[in-house]
């Protein structure tokens, strides 16, 4: 936005949603006009509209530059810090030309753009044990971890507790009593953690809690919430491998039997079958996996649609009963390739990962459109924080050329 | 345009009627499809989450089949979820010259390699970029005129808004929005529009996927809908395959049909909807088959 700077104050109008639960009224949207240079931000339009309009306007803010977290908010439907979005980009991002602004989604509000954290989110970071315990003995002086582990753990070390990832995660909306993706995203600050004694409690905890890590529903919702580069989904998903690979931890969710299924259906076929996933990611990874027990229960919830299906020639029997598959010589090649990566890494109990966050890009793509570079120029330049995506990556000060990933045990 | 084709499974499995429209549209556009029948699973996010490498590999090899096919201006796929996992994928081989080379190590068995910077673009983005909305419009011979669609784009063609590419010049998550006015339907906004179908969840947590999925339909059933119209078949199998089901968890009637983005497209130009596939839907879209009757029949 450096084309604003300089430019001199503009109207822009506010449509600020207002509610107090203890008025007895139902909420109402509520105009304002102010007066601000285009590239100041929400927050201080919002304060503006506060100290000149309307001083019963709530709104939580306390740092001003997108280090405290306190601003969290919606900004024309979707969740970011009011203080870290400016008021040009935002007016382009409204439907109507007019800034919409309410409180975060999936917690409580308790005045007007103000939402109870303490119900919902503080509550989530509790529940996953969010402090390190330390491997035993303590050695007398320090803990010797390798350098790319701390590195990784930085990234979720960058949250400063928003709430704008939980204000938007779809599951949550659905399951409120989901644990979350700032709080998964925490609990895997410590699984990441070399040092941390408690990896297998805490993942097998996660993977058996019927809101855990399996009911994260892959929206990446989560991950352009985030104005820290979090990534909550990403590290969720390596909770899921990490419980499921290097921990064998079979959960109640079906979240593993799933997991191996799928992958050994690909192995096995090249292509997906949907009429044997179902009831092996219930009933276990194999062709009897249909008549366990957990298996018939759920074929029989599923009747309705089954019936349909079948009706409408959706799915065939010969469909249901024969895998379609990719040719002999191909499914050969996959297999192999199963063989060389998957088959090594049970053997050797490592895994290869390349984790771009740690090593950054070592061929960072051409700069395609001039304004990508002059955001990093001014985030640089202001040295407040990193941009997001991939070019804070590229900025990581990891050796770039280092074809290593961080690899678990 | 000749396009290296990536169905995926889905619709040659539990939606047939997917890749059978494809296949029915394509000529009317122009499109040479040439069939990537070597390749394998995306792995659809799972296979990543089991092991990253495997999943990477996977599909570098075909994108390296992708790359092989002569003539080919770019790899198209008609899966949400294959563009987002490959576009994942293909992040990570892109950003590391080292990587690639380890992942091509592994393909040479089969003299397989993948080059840095294929272009794999889903049939709504091929749509609005490669064909241009002005083009799509001078071929509708029927325009959807009075037929209220409602988009659902689910996740993974719109989510992470970096990865995919989408910013101000390129309003992707704006593409169907787009199409459906293009082709003379009328859009139908409602709150599940851009929201996980729940697909992804169904032997996890079943009843909260359902919800989700229901909630959606029934946002769409309040907003007027005729009909949705999708450009993922996953999203597709939870919002028509387990529409039933669904109903049972939000506790209302929804008969909410719900179309592929090929079928509607078809529709406007000029197919029947027995050639598109209709019939094998759960919900049958009696709607939309009214809808395309009663023009014909003012027509004539």
């Amino acid at each position: 936005m450096a084309e604003s700077h300089g430019r001199p104050p503009e109207p822009f109008t506010l449509r600020l949603r207002r509610y107090d639960p203890e008025s007895g009224e139902a909420p109402y949207w509520d105009e304002h006009t102010i007066e601000l240079e285009p590239h100041r931000s929400v927050l201080e339009a919002i304060l503006q509209a506060r100290d000149r309009f309307d001083g019963s306007i709530g709104i939580r803010c306390s740092c001003r530059q997108a280090i405290c977290g306190s601003c969290g908010v919606r900004v024309n439907g979707e969740p970011a810090l009011a203080c870290h979005t400016h008021l040009d980009a935002a007016r382009r991002s409204a439907r109507d030309g007019v800034i919409e602004i309410e409180p975060m989604g999936n917690m409580p509000v308790i005045k007007d753009l103000i939402v109870d954290m303490d119900a919902v989110h503080w509550k989530k970071i509790q529940r996953v044990t969010p402090w390190l315990i330390g491997k035993q003995p303590v050695p007398e002086r320090e803990y010797l971890v390798p350098r790319e582990s701390m590195v990784d753990v930085t990234q979720t070390m960058a949250c400063i507790q928003c709430g704008a990832c939980v204000s938007d995660c779809l599951a949550m909306e659905v399951d409120p009593l989901f644990i979350g993706p700032a709080a998964l995203a925490k609990a895997y600050r410590f699984v990441g953690d070399p040092r941390d004694d408690e990896h297998f409690v805490r993942l097998n905890d996660l993977a058996q809690d019927q809101h855990g890590m399996f009911d994260c529903t892959h929206c990446f919702k989560c991950v352009d919430a985030c104005p820290k580069d979090v990534n909550p989904m990403g590290q969720i998903m390596r909770l899921r491998r990490i419980a499921t690979a290097d921990h064998h931890i079979v959960d109640q969710n079906n979240g593993e039997r799933h997991e191996a299924a799928f992958a050994s259906l690909i192995r096995d076929n090249g292509l997906l079958w949907e009429a044997e996933l179902l009831p092996r990611s219930y009933g276990g990874n194999s062709w009897l996996g249909k008549f366990h027990p957990r298996a018939g229960k759920e074929l029989i919830s599923s009747l309705p649609s089954i019936v349909k299906a079948l009706l409408r020639g959706k799915v065939t029997p010969m469909g249901a009963l024969k895998p379609h598959r990719i040719p002999k010589q191909d499914l050969k090649s996959v297999q192999s390739i199963y063989e060389r990566i998957d088959g090594r890494d049970r053997s050797s109990g490592q895994r290869f990962e390349l984790n771009l966050y740690i090593v950054g890009e070592d061929e960072p793509p051409p700069p395609e459109e001039p304004v990508v570079a002059a955001v990093v120029a001014e985030a640089g330049a202001s040295a407040a924080e990193p941009p997001g995506g991939l070019a804070t990556e590229g900025e990581q000060p990891a050796e770039p050329t280092s074809p290593e990933g961080s690899t678990s045990e | 345009m000749k396009v290296a084709y990536w169905p995926g499974c889905v619709s040659r499995g539990f939606t047939p009627e997917l890749h059978g429209s494809m296949a029915k549209v394509a000529p009317l556009l122009d499109i040479e499809l040439v069939e990537l029948d070597r390749a394998c699973c995306s792995g659809a996010g799972v296979i990543a989450e089991h092991n990253q490498e495997l999943a990477d590999t996977l599909n570098a090899r075909t994108f390296a089949l992708a790359q092989q096919v002569e003539g080919a201006e770019m790899m198209m796929n008609i899966c949400s979820t294959c563009q987002g996992a490959q576009s994942e994928c293909q992040e990570r081989l892109d950003a590391s010259a080292s990587y690639r080379e380890r992942v091509n190590g592994t393909l040479a068995s089969e003299g397989l390699s993948y080059e840095k910077g294929l272009t794999n673009k889903n049939f709504l983005w091929l749509l609005v970029e490669e064909i241009g909305l002005d083009a799509l419009r001078s071929r509708v011979t029927r325009p959807l005129t009075n037929l209220k669609v409602g988009p659902f784009y689910g996740c993974y063609i719109v989510r992470p808004r970096q990865r995919l590419g989408i910013d101000e010049e390129h309003p992707r998550d704006q593409y169907l929005h787009q199409v459906i006015d293009t082709l003379g339907g009328t859009v139908i906004e409602y709150a599940g529009m851009r929201k996980c179908c729940g697909f992804p969840i169904i032997t996890m947590n079943k009843e909260a996927s359902l919800k989700q999925a229901g909630r959606h339909l029934g946002d769409a059933v309040d907003a007027e809908a005729d009909c949705l119209v999708t450009p993922c078949p996953l999203c597709h199998l939870n919002l028509d395959l387990q529409q039933p089901l669904a109903e049972g968890v939000v506790g209302r009637d929804l008969e909410m049909p719900v179309l592929h983005l090929p079928q509607l497209v078809g529709l406007a130009l000029g197919l029947e909807p027995k050639e598109l596939g209709f019939k094998r839907h759960v919900v049958r879209p009696t709607s939309v088959i009214d809808w395309s009757t009663s023009v014909v029949g003012a027509a004539a």
